[in-house]
């Protein structure tokens, strides 16, 4: 062993930590706005969909899901751009690929919560003279929400986790912010366990966040 | 551009072939080490069951990768050196070992209580509880999730391309570096990791299907 613990020079650098912390919460909050409305259109879509559309939807949504995140990152910055004459950040490029990424994930939760609404709500709805539109925006919508939150939850915390990744591409994240430390410190175990404590607070943080706000929504079944 | 490709087929292949080994390894360790730990977490004494529960938060709330880096140059600097390969195995293991502490609990927490008190009053041992009446019910509830959860190793085992492991990852980035083939190759990667884990989900889903009948 003989391994003294030192956190002098992770405090020292902390600002790499805390500013790559921001960071993560920033790209995952973009990524997961995005992925919001891309999951909830095509789920719409999908539930009142012809064949075709479902079948194009479900390929969307099983190719993402059964692809590592990493591959499609190195895609979308190292492949993209030498086919499309495109040129974007990698920050971006992150945003774009996670963003598309979350948008599969989320259409399976929103689906899966639609088809759970049950059919005499529907039919209520239509009963009273609901257009359409106002029965899927008045409800539809909010049985849904309610239906699918603690799996949006964890979707969402999960998807706070894959900010990690950017790191590849060298996004000052916070994963990056613990390499460069580990790098250039050599403080190795207390980088790594600052950098836990930072994920998990985090992470409980926005589990806490989204309980309360669960809790706000759940009414009667 | 096609030839250059299929002159790096066999590199690309030794890497699949790798990358199927890792996830091997890893589902496999993972499994005996999680059914354990979960099996702990359910039935153990208190301090056990607190020490599998703070284990398996504290590796589900954090990133695989910062698990990973926190594996590979952290086990060296407090002494023990493993080689890189196992090093990345090693992490990968922990972290499916929570998902399937994760997926036994739920399994076991299925099947209604009074099973369990059943076995009791006809004077079953625990063991015998465990392995006649619980466990051949929970099987069925366990079998669908993990099976699903495989895909999340083969997925995960992409990373050990970070450590310089040459996994198909890592081939694929290599043939790149060399042909700047950029496109065809993510592509073709991605369609071979998506062949095996989509077969992984098909037989998930019908697994879940057969076994729906006890889902009430």
């Amino acid at each position: 062993m003989g391994y003294a613990l030192n956190f002098n020079l992770i405090w020292r650098h902390f600002d790499k930590l805390w500013g790559g912390l921001l960071l993560s919460l920033e790209l995952a909050v973009i990524s997961i706005a995005i992925g919001t409305v891309i999951g909830l259109a095509l789920a719409v879509w999908y539930v009142s969909a012809g064949r075709v559309v479902r079948a194009i939807i479900a390929a969307y949504v099983e190719f993402i899901r059964n692809v590592p995140l990493i591959l499609l990152v190195y895609l979308v910055f190292y492949g993209v751009p030498t086919v499309v004459d495109l040129a974007y950040s990698a920050p971006t490029s992150f945003v774009l690929t996670l963003s598309v990424y979350s948008g599969a994930y989320l259409v399976e939760v929103f689906r899966s919560g639609l088809e759970a609404v049950p059919r005499g709500q529907l039919d209520a709805g239509r009963a009273i003279g609901l257009t359409p539109w106002q029965r899927l925006v008045h409800v539809r919508l909010p049985t849904m929400l309610r239906i699918t939150l603690p799996a949006l939850s964890n979707t969402f915390i999960s998807l706070f986790k894959d900010t990690s990744i950017a790191s590849v591409i060298s996004v000052p994240e916070l994963t990056f912010g613990a390499q460069w430390i580990n790098f250039n410190t050599f403080r190795i175990v207390e980088v790594y366990l600052v950098t836990t404590a930072m994920y998990l607070v985090t992470g409980y943080i926005l589990l806490f966040g989204l309980r309360l706000v669960e809790r706000r929504f759940r009414a009667a079944r | 551009m096609a030839s250059q490709i299929l002159y790096a087929l066999p590199f690309l292949a030794k890497g699949f072939a790798l990358t199927l080994w890792v996830s091997f390894l890893v589902v496999t360790l993972s499994l005996v080490a999680g059914v354990l730990l979960g099996v702990g977490l359910v039935y153990g004494p208190a301090p056990l069951r607190w020490a599998v529960r703070i284990f398996s938060d504290t590796i589900r709330g954090i990133p695989i990768l910062v698990l990973m880096f926190f594996v590979y140059y952290g086990l060296p600097a407090i002494g023990l050196h493993l080689p890189s390969f196992w090093a990345a195995v090693l992490a990968l293991t922990l972290f499916k070992t929570a998902q399937v502490i994760e997926y036994l609990r739920g399994a076991v927490a299925s099947i209604p209580k009074g099973q369990s008190e059943a076995a009791m009053a006809i004077g079953l041992t625990f063991r015998q509880r465990l392995t006649s009446v619980i466990f051949p019910q929970a099987f069925r509830r366990f079998l669908p999730p993990w099976i699903n959860g495989v895909t999340d190793a083969v997925k995960g085992s992409a990373l050990v391309s970070l450590l310089g492991i040459t996994d198909l990852m890592q081939a694929i980035n290599q043939v790149i570096g060399r042909t700047y083939e950029a496109m065809p190759l993510y592509i073709l990667g991605a369609l071979i990791y998506f062949a095996v884990n989509y077969a992984l989900s098909l037989a998930s889903r019908r697994l879940e299907r057969r076994f729906a009948f006890i889902r009430e």
